[in-house]
């Protein structure tokens, strides 16, 4: 078998123009699209901004101290909106933390068998995938009526605290704030626990040397030491909670007025885009959009915040 | 010498006994324990909640002729939602037409192309872009497409506004998986390519993307899934419709359109009991679609582990 | 098995292991170790590596207790009683059993802090800076410290820090402390100032130390306990003590043919 050496020449050749100059195109395209991600975050800032400026002229930094929403008049403020993004945002952080971290120390100890906290971690996953339309569509029909026992009986036991003194009749600051509270909730247990097992095993051996028990390491070593990663987790979950709507739009009874009592209807920014857009025209729509900028610098400080957390915390 | 150490509180080291007994610090213990057991219910309770309670009244509900036929007037019998399903397949396929690309090539520059501080930069954006709520994407896509078709005078809410508004959604998911999986490629085989005198396209066209093509899919599809239950941003773009979307002639694509989501909004506060219904069959359908594409990853992530 | 120990006196015996055997599932790990580790005396425990001397160590505090498929038969007893009894509380245990481990481990907390967790976690009622400063003077470290209580304990050095560790287990007064190769991650002159160190500290307390360093055992164990290693038949491995005795014994006139090419370097 004598087969000739094939000749080097032919395989072995410098990289053609051609070769070269898809390869710089290449390159330049992915750089483009990349800085384009960028690019979005400003150019949806610009956007909004832009639709929104006849409102701004119009109603200037007064619309977040005015409390009337009126079409009719053309009189539009969105103080009631922000009251009730950041109230209904409060009571899902209030009831999802202490549950969301909970859940995330059940997870990251060896409180139950692998296989079992597998699924388990699985399923918690699962729950941020539903849909939020359908968490309202749920909300409407089990949980109102659920929690309208329970805020009956608030309301009639402790009807003097000011949070309780109204009846809850149906959609309420309450049942949004308590399904934001399940939407927020893997957020707060997946970020938590990411960072509760990615701390080195050894601090928890060198506390359970010393004879802590088991949560007096988890409170005292194991809490503080991924406490950057629990706070970033709750950010997140708060910039989440600002911005969900399909929900709370469906349970929150847009009730375009501040109320102390959180079994009474209320509204949030998102809600109110959204249950208000496709009937509105002219300032209205404007005003709408001034809401969304608002809702938009809002939950970009608070993500912004969470990321920078978060960063320092996987930098170390 | 070592320096003499203060007696402890409870310095009965040897003499005292090891058994268990119900101190206060057992005690703490214990509670504490039943507590994060009760955390870990507290979460579950309502995903089981919610799945049996649109799996009941969703598939009492579900029928052929949900998928055939248009939503019907309120209390007559009968109907569907053909025309919403079709709606959402246009929608979420225009999203990923656009984001897929994108964010995939977007991802490349990241692992493949880009200095540390530039990455870091464009990863945050990622991560801030992915927190920004879904109605800003809707009013973004309202601005930049509604009102341009407006200007055009070409029509006004149309499936193409959607299908942006849910790429703006989609375009982190996708970026952060590409990112992650592009890094798993070793980097031995990347030097193995150039050894071999591959230039940099032919590296990664030919030897990084195909290694981490099935995580990509995988990242596209749950990406895709999560997209398809999107209600808010499709309210400001692509609004309802009772009609089949029209393909052609184009003027009539560019027409509001309807969609398994804002379907489920218009029928969920509604007081008809069909329509009530057809809400809970298309949630039905849309929790399945996340549900098995959620299962389907995971497996198919374990399968390659 | 049962060892005859080249001894001159009747000493007290702080732990006596007896026929012990540990299982990760149902692979036999360590099988059949029976030993008595003395009062105020260092004992060292060598052997190549796998060879379970660290699994061991960690059966004298339950730390082995941590991992899930985890399983002892045998008895450990402690001052007379079973460690491995249903009845005892493994925190107990470890309140007693002090362990200073391979990697510095100071928690993300103040020097000062590290010292007293221990101390606090225990209701200590009594003059906590004056405990800390004491403990840290029995590890030799306060002087070097002393000015700096307030920092965290991570910026201190290797060596320091793993000083730290042994300060924060002695202020807990336990009775026994064991370490798992205190001095693998230390450079020379760190590791010769905390040997110097378990020289002082065996006047108080009893220590079992696994290294892998044969000089250091022969400089720091009064006893010295080898263990070796066997392959299985279902493909794990297993570890086994070949032999226990003074340290000198161990180091010069040893019994087993083992030990000796052990020792002598000739293996492992």
């Amino acid at each position: 078998m004598n087969t000739p050496a094939p000749n080097p020449a032919k395989i072995i050749r410098p990289p053609s123009q051609w070769d070269k100059s898809l390869d710089r195109g290449f390159i330049w395209l992915t750089r483009f699209f990349a800085l384009a991600i960028a690019g979005i975050l400003l150019w949806i800032a610009v956007q909004v901004t832009i639709q929104a400026a006849p409102a701004i002229q119009s109603s200037g930094l007064g619309f977040i101290f005015e409390s009337t929403w009126d079409p009719v008049k053309d009189q539009y403020g969105v103080l009631p909106q922000i009251y009730g993004t950041m109230v209904s945002a409060l009571i899902a952080l209030i009831l999802a933390v202490p549950i969301g971290v909970g859940t995330a120390l059940l997870l990251s100890e060896n409180f139950l068998p692998l296989p079992i906290r597998t699924v388990m971690v699985f399923l918690v996953e699962l729950l941020a995938a539903i849909p939020s339309v359908v968490y309202g569509l749920w909300g409407i029909f089990v949980l109102i009526p659920i929690l309208k026992e329970v805020g009956g009986w608030l309301h009639s036991q402790l009807g003097w605290i000011p949070f309780f003194n109204t009846p809850l009749a149906g959609p309420g600051m309450l049942p949004a704030g308590v399904v934001l509270a399940i939407m927020i909730l893997p957020i707060i247990t997946a970020i938590s626990r990411d960072s509760l097992i990615s701390l080195p095993p050894e601090l928890r051996q060198a506390s359970l040397g010393l004879g802590a028990t088991r949560w007096e390491t988890i409170f005292q070593v194991l809490i503080p030491a991924a406490i950057s990663g629990i706070v970033g987790a709750v950010m997140l979950a708060l910039g989440r909670a600002m911005g969900e709507t399909m929900a709370v739009t469906m349970l929150i009874g847009n009730a375009n007025n501040i109320n102390i009592s959180i079994l009474a209807p209320a509204n949030t920014i998102a809600s109110l885009l959204a249950s208000q857009f496709a009937e509105a025209s002219g300032l209205q729509i404007s005003s709408l959009m001034y809401a969304a900028l608002i809702l938009f610098l809002l939950t970009l400080l608070v993500n912004v915040l969470a990321e920078l957390i978060v960063q320092k915390v996987k930098r170390i | 010498m070592p320096e003499s150490i203060p007696e402890t509180a409870n310095s009965t080291l040897t003499s005292g006994n090891l058994h268990r007994s119900l101190s206060p610090r057992t005690l703490f213990n214990e509670v504490m324990t039943a507590l994060a057991f009760l955390c870990g219910a507290l979460a579950l309770i309502p995903l089981l909640a919610v799945l049996s309670y649109v799996a009941i009244q969703g598939f009492s509900s579900l029928n052929f002729s949900v998928f055939t036929e248009l939503p019907p007037p309120p209390m007559s019998q009968g109907g569907g939602f053909g025309n919403a399903i079709a709606g959402t397949l246009i929608m979420v396929g225009i999203a990923a037409a656009i984001a897929v690309p994108v964010g995939v090539l977007a991802a490349i520059y990241l692992t493949e192309f880009s200095d540390p501080h530039t990455v870091r930069w464009i990863r945050f954006a990622t991560n801030v872009l992915s927190g920004v709520p879904s109605i800003i994407a809707g009013v973004f896509a309202y601005g930049i497409v509604v009102l341009t078709f407006v200007g055009l005078k070409w029509g006004s809410y149309s499936p193409i506004a959607g299908g942006v508004a849910l790429a703006v959604l989609m375009l982190p998911i996708i970026v952060r998986t590409t990112d992650e999986s592009l890094q798993l490629v070793p980097s031995e085989m990347r030097q193995a390519a150039v050894g071999l005198g591959a230039t940099k396209f032919q590296t990664v066209w030919g030897v990084v993307l195909p290694a981490a093509l099935p995580a990509i899919v995988t990242g596209t599809t749950l990406a895709v899934a999560r997209a398809s239950g999107e209600t808010a941003p499709l309210i400001f773009t692509a609004l309802f419709s009772p009609f089949w979307p029209q393909i052609w002639p184009p003027q009539q694509f560019i027409a509001p359109t309807a969609s398994l989501a804002v379907l489920v909004y218009n029928f969920a506060i509604v007081p008809f009991k069909n329509q009530q219904q057809l809400a809970w069959a298309a949630s039905l359908i849309l929790v399945l679609m996340v549900l098995l594409t959620s299962i389907i990853s995971r497996w198919a992530i374990r399968q390659r582990s | 098995m049962s060892f005859s120990i080249t001894t001159t006196e009747p000493q007290e015996t702080v732990f006596s292991a007896n026929d012990v055997k540990v299982y990760y599932g149902k692979f036999l790990a360590l099988k059949g170790i029976s030993i008595d580790i003395f009062k105020n005396s260092v004992t060292a425990f060598i052997g190549p590596s796998g060879c379970g001397k660290s699994t061991l160590l960690r059966c004298f505090n339950r730390l082995n207790d941590l991992i899930e498929n985890f399983h002892l038969e045998g008895k450990i007893v402690y001052h007379h009683q079973n460690l491995y009894d249903p009845q005892v509380d493994p925190v107990e245990v470890r309140r007693r059993i002090g362990m200073v481990f391979q990697k510095p481990n100071p928690f993300p907390k103040s020097i000062y802090d590290n010292v007293a967790f221990g101390a606090r976690i225990n209701g200590y009622k009594g003059d906590m800076d004056e405990l800390v400063e004491k403990s840290l003077r029995s590890a030799a470290l306060w002087d070097e410290v002393k000015d700096k209580l307030k920092e965290s304990g991570l910026a201190l050095s290797g060596g320091q820090q793993q000083r730290l560790c042994i300060a924060r287990a002695i202020a807990v007064q336990p009775d026994a402390i064991l370490m798992d190769e205190p001095c693998s991650a230390l450079d020379p002159i760190s590791t010769l100032r905390v040997e110097e160190l378990i020289h002082q500290l065996k006047e108080r307390y009893s220590i079992i130390i696994v290294t892998h360093n044969m000089q250091q055992a022969s400089r720091v164990a009064d006893m010295t306990a080898f263990f070796n290693v066997e392959p299985t038949d279902k493909g794990g491995r297993m570890g086994y003590l070949v032999e226990y005795d003074r340290t000198e014994v161990i180091f010069q006139t040893p019994k087993q043919q083992a030990t000796q090419e052990y020792v002598s370097g000739r293996f492992g």
